[in-house]
């Protein structure tokens, strides 16, 4: 089964970090990805630009409106996923554990609605 | 005349195979279908479905030899033409391909038993805890939204509604159908035992046998217990469970007199317990405290193993009984072990001070509608010869409880008060 690792974090806490400590953020995240790519459960990933590069667009009554920021304003926004395949959800929940993402921030397992 | 006799013999044939088989193997059946395709709500449905056809098939055609295989069958077949119907308008899919391969027939009479990675999987901590232990009940034992209910004080619609998604849960976000390793089984052990015991208890509070559907639950429960025991040996709490159930059915015949009326344990006679049952039961007692664990079951067991102790010696051991619901209560902290508690320590201290040491009601207003906890208190105030207030207390028991014998019981204790 496909599961979408979805990675919420405090975007201020990265920038606060020291460019030592960032650094070694992002290689926690580099080792994680190569740990899913070993074990064949890789299917894409990506990190996302920080919430105030975030445009939101809806249709109301025919008529499209843009709005500068995030969908949801709260502290904890979506950074970035993982998209994994694995047998079932404890082995997906092992995987959510193991992400970097887990420790500062939360990590929302959702399986992908398979068509 | 002649035919329509054989007709309503067969139908009674058929009636009574199918009825044992769904109380043999109801829930093993419902397991191995749902641990190869996820889905409860569809194995409970193609089962419920292979069991009407059995009951038009069999009076005409005969039982077959093996009536789990047969049912295992239609169902299975059942359960793949859903999911054909659900894909008419696509390629034959790949996910098809997989359920008929795993739901594969077993080799005749050789029905793995998947009953445990079932009810491991309700437990599984992305369920709702409050719908875990229903849900193990309804998937294992059958019982419909409404019995569950009222086993659990809830409404029979929400009730409902929490199961479907419940079940929804287990299927689309694919919750394994497996044991698993001992540090997370521990967490899921528990709710797994809960449910075995409220189906237990559920089934006891008509121990008179008056209605078939809740003493076979006891049966149902005692029969669980010894599943998850036997594939679990190393679990004391388990065994724990089992040997309480096995103290409290030890017990049955005891409890009620030739009249069908209710014996509390201090008049029962000890020589109407089944010996057996509790040798058993005190059996596994020893086995699991000697892993060094101990837990909420083993304790409770403990308790029923004084009691036995007590009224087959007439040695008071209420010092120790007191001890056992305080550690039980510190495991629990709940209400209805400090009403146990303050009956031991009346035997030991006194009713005023068993008085003073029972649950507060501001505190836990639920009190208000626990039967026990009025009955409790009015054997007290009517030992501290609190007459007027005994006489309440009595009335509010009386008008709290189900069962009859019960009920005649508590009005004895109120007329004797009055004379």
């Amino acid at each position: 089964m496909q599961y979408m690792l979805l990675l919420h974090a405090d975007e201020a806490g990265f920038t606060r970090m020291t460019p030592a400590e960032q650094q070694q953020g992002m290689a926690a995240y580099v080792a994680y990805g190569e740990a899913l790519a070993k074990a064949g459960a890789a299917k894409g990933s990506n990190r996302l630009q920080p919430v105030a590069t975030a445009t939101t667009v809806r249709v109301v009554d025919g008529k499209t409106q843009v709005l500068d920021g995030p969908y949801a304003d709260s502290k904890e926004q979506l950074g970035g996923y993982f998209l994994i395949d694995v047998p079932d959800l404890d082995a997906a929940l092992s995987w959510a554990a193991r992400c970097p993402g887990a420790s500062h921030g939360v990590v929302e397992v959702r399986p992908i609605w398979s068509m | 005349m002649q035919n329509r006799m054989n007709s309503q013999e067969g139908d009674e044939q058929a009636r009574s195979t199918a009825d044992a088989v769904a109380r043999r193997s109801y829930g093993k059946l419902v397991a191995y279908l749902a641990a190869r395709t996820h889905d409860v709500a569809a194995a409970e449905d193609a089962l419920s479905e292979a069991f009407a056809s059995a009951l038009a098939d069999w009076p005409d055609k005969g039982c077959p030899a093996n009536p789990e295989g047969w049912l295992l069958t239609v169902a299975r077949r059942k359960l793949i033409d859903r999911v054909r119907g659900a894909r008419r308008h696509q390629l034959v899919s790949d996910e098809l391909a997989m359920m008929e391969e795993a739901l594969a027939a077993p080799a005749i009479g050789e029905i793995p038993d998947e009953r445990l990675a079932m009810m491991l999987a309700c437990a599984h901590p992305a369920i709702d805890a409050g719908i875990r232990a229903p849900l193990i009940l309804q998937a294992v034992l059958g019982l419909d939204a409404k019995r569950i209910a009222s086993a659990f004080l809830t409404s029979p619609a929400a009730m409902g509604k929490r199961l479907v998604r419940a079940k929804d849960k287990i299927r689309q976000a694919g919750i394994p159908f497996r044991v698993p390793g001992h540090e997370e089984l521990a967490g899921r052990l528990g709710t797994v035992l809960d449910a075995i015991y409220a189906a237990f208890s559920e089934g006891w509070s008509d121990p008179g046998g008056g209605d078939d559907a809740r003493r076979d639950l006891t049966e149902e429960a005692l029969f669980l217990a010894s599943l998850v025991a036997q594939m679990l040996p190393e679990e004391p709490e388990a065994l724990g469970l089992l040997a309480l159930l096995l103290h409290a059915e030890a017990r049955r015949r005891g409890r009620r007199d030739g009249n069908g009326e209710f014996v509390p344990l201090a008049d029962q006679d000890p020589n109407l317990w089944e010996k057996q049952q509790i040798g058993k039961a005190e059996a596994l007692l020893r086995r699991a405290s000697a892993m060094g664990s101990i837990g909420r079951y083993q304790l409770e067991a403990a308790i029923q193993s004084a009691h036995v102790h007590r009224c087959r010696t007439g040695t008071a051991n209420w010092a120790q009984v007191v001890k056992l619901y305080d550690a039980l209560f510190g495991i629990t902290g709940s209400p209805v072990v400090l009403i146990n508690r303050a009956l031991a320590l009346a035997e030991l201290r006194g009713a005023s001070a068993a008085l003073d040491a029972m649950p507060d009601l501001d505190a836990d207003p639920r009190l208000t509608e626990y039967q026990p906890y009025w009955a409790a208190r009015a054997a007290l105030l009517a030992k501290t010869a609190a007459h007027a207030e005994a006489r309440k207390a009595y009335e509010i028991a009386i008008g709290l409880e189900r069962d009859p014998a019960v009920r005649r019981f508590l009005e004895r204790r109120l007329a004797a008060l009055t004379a």
